[in-house]
């Protein structure tokens, strides 16, 4: 009753406006202009669940930061929480000035967000007969053909998935990382690392270009960035984390190995919660379009995966080691969360599961494997997390991706099928995409480092500073002062001068 | 018996542990505290305010040793716990009127040679030398 009510109310308000616009309507126009305006709502929507969702994920760094920070010790935690706030700013800043530029510049029609086809200088090399995109052309500044409604909000969504992936290695490095160094290297991050590949997946580079050019399938598929996100965070985190060197007392001389236990688990954990949470709009908000029903299934196939995730581990540290470890728990369901990140779409509900959980058990293997053999030291399991588990995210997708979903994906024809459903060849572009990443990005990662050190002088906080924590020399300020000593500081009324470089400092003259 | 007390730096306090072990004194007592001693303050910056933290942390160390103990006690800490810069810290070495374990009412010798002291030791002799 209600709803006709409401249906005739919106007839009475639209008819005359019609009237109005089209003076004496024939029947075929009025169909016309019913169908447009059905059309413009569509694009609307399609920018409602695109913006929301990006807002979604650009909450996921209050879940990185409470991760990462929950995983470090109290010395150190205003250090790490702050890397972790202003990767946001920095990265972005980056992003916009040069990274959107090159990822997005050659990206074509914004098919769901209303057509808008004006980024599209892409740059490429012409190898027999083909056409290999490398990097996008336009868009710097967001300004010229990007000033537009449609560019805008893609670049919003586009963002908060380069900061994703900015605020990995922040973690791998924690605790040991002049701030100064996470600065300079995040700028790198924002500007060229993460567009550079982004481009070749997203952009219409050339592992997008795998099936149109050599028949591989759809080219490499990453439906919402397990590679392009998780595993170039994780790579860059390995190269940097292996050039850092471990923590002060990490590894014992014979070779044993430590633990430094995080000092808050309970944040660690309300933060893999968050993550969980933003996870729905990092998937589900990749269709771009709210009017793709396709999000129920892509939402789903997310909890499910992460929560196997969570289990696996729980039950392969309950069964290993005798006690369910609550900060691996924690790394299980963030693990299921980025091996589903990639398959999301493509993939059926048991799918889903064993995807999850075979990322909670690999995981923790990583974790293990990485600590206690590379002895590269990794504080929060970042390099397992997001770099393992993003390979295994698009391998999956190669394997399991069930046919149902991805018509015309990358200009390939019919659906995304994976080895099991019929198509070798989907697996081997994913092969490709992987190869590429550590390739790729460990080669950027490493130059980046490189750079950074140079205008920075050097990563590492010197050995005092390092056994103080990180806080009062890097930032001035502890994250938890409620101690006796601060309870009785001196604070000087004027500003005293400042003594550059505070290390000094610290270690007084011996008399 | 002697009181032994000792302040240390936080981060030698694995040294000193494992140094103490080695030498068979494995009652220890140990508390977070915070002093001065004559180490240079710690300047800091904080919204645009100079701080000076006049105390440092440390961590303090008590013992209740025999008397054949009470050298190789103040040898293992300074040992252990030295690293040439201000700061290192102080032993303080005071006499004892009694110790009583309330566990079985011994008293004096008896009851400062914990129970588990040989297997402690043993342990730390053998990460010693691994």
């Amino acid at each position: 009753m209600t709803r006709s009510l409401g249906f005739g109310l919106l007839l009475m308000i639209t008819c005359p406006l019609v009237l109005a616009g089209q003076g004496v309507p024939a029947a075929d126009s009025l169909a016309q202009a019913a169908s447009a305006a059905s059309a413009a709502n569509t694009v609307a929507i399609n920018f409602v669940w695109t913006l929301v969702a990006g807002f979604l994920v650009m909450f996921m760094q209050a879940g990185f930061a409470m991760v990462e920070t929950g995983f470090t010790r109290a010395k150190n935690a205003a250090h790490t929480i702050t890397m972790n706030f202003m990767v946001y700013g920095i990265a972005m800043l980056a992003y916009w000035a040069v990274g959107f530029a090159l990822q997005a510049g050659g990206v074509g029609a914004l098919g769901t967000l209303g057509g808008y086809d004006k980024l599209a200088h892409e740059v490429s090399l012409t190898i027999g007969g083909k056409t290999w995109g490398l990097f996008g052309g336009t868009g710097f500044f967001l300004t010229g053909v990007a000033y537009t409604a449609p560019v805008f909000a893609y670049f919003l969504f586009q963002m908060v998935f380069m900061d994703t992936a900015a605020t990995i290695p922040t973690g791998a490095l924690a605790e040991r990382w002049k701030f100064s160094a996470f600065a300079v290297f995040s700028v790198l991050v924002g500007a060229l690392i993460y567009p550079i590949y982004a481009n070749w997946t997203w952009g219409g580079g050339w592992l997008a270009m795998l099936g149109k050019n050599l028949g591989l399938g759809h080219g490499h598929v990453d439906f919402a960035g397990s590679s392009v996100v998780h595993m170039t965070g994780g790579v860059m985190a390995f190269v940097s984390a292996a050039l850092l060197g471990p923590r002060r007392g990490k590894y014992n001389a014979d070779g044993t190995v430590n633990a430094i236990p995080g000092h808050n688990i309970p944040m660690a954990l309300i933060g893999t919660f968050i993550l969980a949470f933003g996870w729905f709009g990092f998937n589900a908000g990749s269709t771009l379009a709210g009017s793709d029903l396709r999000i129920g299934v892509i939402a789903t196939n997310t909890m499910l995966a992460g929560a196997a995730g969570s289990i696996t581990a729980m039950l392969y540290m309950w069964l290993k080691y005798d006690k369910p470890d609550p900060s691996m728990m924690a790394n299980g369901a963030l693990a299921g969360l980025v091996a589903i990140t990639a398959p999301c779409a493509f993939v059926t509900a048991p799918s889903a599961v064993l995807i999850g959980g075979v990322a909670g058990v690999l995981v923790c293997a990583a974790v293990f494997f990485i600590d206690g053999r590379l002895h590269i030291d990794d504080p929060v399991g970042a390099i397992s997390v997001h770099g393992v588990n993003g390979l295994w995210g698009i391998l999956a997708l190669g394997l399991l991706a069930d046919g149902t979903y991805g018509d015309g994906w990358n200009g390939v024809n019919g659906a995304v099928r994976g080895l099991f459903y019929g198509d070798p060849s989907q697996l081997a572009a994913q092969a490709i995409g992987g190869l590429a990443n550590v390739v790729g990005v460990g080669v950027m990662a490493l130059a980046a480092y490189k750079v950074t050190a140079l205008v920075v002088g050097g990563h590492r906080v010197a050995p005092e500073v390092e056994e103080l924590g990180l806080d009062l020399p890097e930032m001035g300020a502890l994250a938890y002062p409620d101690t006796p000593e601060v309870a009785s500081a001196v604070i000087l009324s004027e500003t005293a001068s400042v003594t550059r470089g505070g290390v000094g400092q610290l270690e007084p003259e011996a008399v | 018996m002697k009181l032994i007390t000792a302040i240390v730096r936080p981060e030698r306090l694995p040294e000193v542990k494992a140094a103490l072990f080695r030498a068979g004194v494995t009652g220890i007592t140990i508390s977070r505290v915070s002093g001065h001693g004559g180490e240079q303050e710690l300047q800091e910056h904080y919204r645009g305010r100079t701080v000076v933290l006049e105390f440092r942390e440390k961590v303090r160390l008590e013992m209740a040793v025999s008397e054949p103990f009470v050298e190789p006690t103040i040898q293992a800490i300074i040992t252990a716990a030295r690293t040439g810069q201000v700061g290192d810290g102080k032993i303080f070495v005071q006499p004892l009127g009694r110790i009583i374990r309330i566990r079985t009412g011994e008293v004096d010798t008896a009851a400062v040679t914990a129970v588990t002291a040989d297997a402690v030791q043993r342990r730390a002799l053998t990460a010693a030398t691994s």
